[in-house]
């Protein structure tokens, strides 16, 4: 199990979590214009990367508020926390959609 | 190739066991094949068997990084099945089998299929609903699954618990007859000699490390053990599928995750079918070694790290107590983790990819071993003809695009 460190309870057992999936999948501005393989993109496809992800979290079972976490998907340690609407300190190019 | 049966049993028994040969052959990579398939799991070997046997395409590697089903192969929990809900998905599952059924004469090799029944159960009137659509829409299909009531699922499976005072009490189950276990490493093993005997290459502790294109082409593929030129690459690689295609150029719809299961010591013959739960979450039978071995869930988060969180095993062991109170003291011996490739509808990808002669088998998920011939086999024909099988065709790569899903999500994949 996971110890997450909640930016706003400090570490916590991953059971009071729901992992919010890939982070950054920003939806698109003008939905209209997109054509199938573009909805497919944002849907359906992800990084899935061995390595290093960006990722949302919620804190369901305590102060219910969503973060971002940055994990190492091989080792499963996490090496970032970071708030919802900034970069992650360990953003790279890889990340770009 | 030396065949096995109760004459080479009896010869070999009189000079020791000393003289058995090895089942198939370590050979060293050579420099170009007419096809590459890129991981040796069951899937994978099955695919080459298949494409030597009825393609007639017998210049075949398979590459293994690691040992020949040292994957999810050997690490699921061996359920046979076919009562899915879609008719694309119970025709797949199906095809599977049937060619489980003779697999052991075919392959020579007693890979231990046993029909002793897959037993689902419901503990809601949402899962008698449930249930009961899957029982009719398997029926119309062609597939076997009747509707035991709660007394006809205790006669069948005398461990279990129908206890109308449960928590999740037993309101009635969907039984599949023919569905059952199988051993898992014999299948590899079992694929592999056959194989092997037919000419195909088995290359294990060899790693790919690059996928060379030429333009839109696959060319060939880098390995820990040189390059190895092809024009036709299959990936079956289950949760590493998102790496290798990122090497290709290309995302996948996949996420891999950690799969859990267990086995307890063993003990005598007690549990007479597989019983599967996916309310409470928990699926189990007993192995002919006498080890009852226990399916649990999967972790929530992207890992490739073949270890899940021990409160996802606490779960599922928290529901088998309460179905089978008998084994609430039995001790586990084993715990592992095999890291799946989950699609969004929880149903495989099969087909061509966007780069030109990659083929895909991918994205069986939490269910994937169940389905091992018959992946194997469409796979081959999808791979000798440039054309998906027509069992195949519904599960394409871009029916994501078009959006025309089978969502066995809601359906049937809660539990494999």
């Amino acid at each position: 199990m996971l110890l997450i460190p909640c930016p706003f309870c400090g570490p916590r057992a991953e059971i009071e979590f729901r992992c919010g999936g890939e982070a950054h999948i920003v939806r698109p501005a003008d939905p209209a214009t997109l054509d199938d393989a573009q909805w497919a993109d944002h849907l359906y496809f992800r990084r899935n990367p061995k390595g290093v992800h960006h990722e949302r979290w919620w804190h369901v079972h305590g102060c219910r508020r969503w973060f971002h976490l940055t994990r190492d998907t091989v080792s499963d340690r996490i090496l970032a926390v970071y708030p919802v609407g900034s970069r992650s300190p360990l953003a790279s190019r890889e990340d770009e959609r | 190739m030396v065949r096995y049966s109760i004459f080479t049993l009896a010869r070999n028994a009189l000079t020791g066991h000393e003289h058995w040969p090895r089942a198939w052959r370590s050979p060293d990579p050579r420099p170009a094949y007419e096809v590459v398939i890129v991981g040796g799991g069951g899937h994978g070997l099955a695919t080459a068997y298949y494409l030597a046997k009825e393609h007639g395409i017998r210049d075949v590697a398979v590459l293994e990084r690691g040992w020949l089903g040292g994957g999810n192969t050997g690490r699921n929990t061996t359920i046979v099945r076919s009562n899915y809900l879609h008719p694309e998905s119970a025709a797949l599952y199906d095809h599977a089998v049937k060619l489980w059924r003779d697999l052991s004469q075919v392959l020579n090799f007693n890979v231990m299929y046993s029909d002793r029944g897959v037993m689902m159960l419901a503990h809601s009137q949402h899962d008698v609903h449930i249930l009961k659509r899957h029982v009719h829409a398997n029926r119309m299909a062609g597939v076997d699954n009747e509707w035991l009531s709660p007394q006809e699922a205790k006669e069948y499976c005398p461990p279990l618990s129908i206890d109308p005072r449960a928590r999740y009490p037993v309101l009635g189950a969907a039984l599949q007859r023919r569905g059952g276990v199988a051993r898992h490493d014999a299948v590899a093993w079992g694929y592999a000699r056959a194989a092997d005997a037919l000419g195909v290459d088995i290359i294990q502790n060899c790693e790919v490390t690059a996928i060379r294109r030429d333009g839109a082409r696959v060319v060939g593929v880098e390995t820990t053990r040189g390059y190895i030129a092809t024009k036709k690459l299959g990936l079956v690689v289950a949760g590493h599928t998102s790496v290798l295609c990122a090497m290709a150029g290309f995302r996948m719809p996949l996420e891999s995750v950690p799969l859990q299961a267990l086995v307890s010591e063993p003990v005598k013959p007690v549990f007479p079918c597989v019983v599967m739960s996916n309310t409470v979450h928990a699926y189990i039978s007993q192995s002919d070694k006498g080890e009852l071995v226990i399916g649990a869930g999967t972790d929530q988060y992207v890992s490739y790290s073949q270890r899940g969180g021990l409160q996802v095993i606490e779960h599922a062991l928290e529901a088998i107590c309460e179905l089978f109170p008998m084994f609430s003291r039995m001790r586990m011996m084993r715990q592992w983790g095999g890291i799946v490739d989950v699609t969004p509808d929880r149903s495989p990808i099969i087909g061509k990819s966007p780069v030109e002669g990659l083929y895909l088998n991918c994205g069986w998920g939490t269910g994937g071993f169940k389905a091992t011939p018959g992946s194997g086999h469409v796979f081959a024909w999808t791979i000798a003809k440039d054309e998906p099988h027509p069992l195949a065709a519904p599960f394409s790569l871009d029916r994501f695009t078009t959006g025309r899903l089978i969502d066995e999500a809601a359906a049937a994949a809660v539990a494999h």
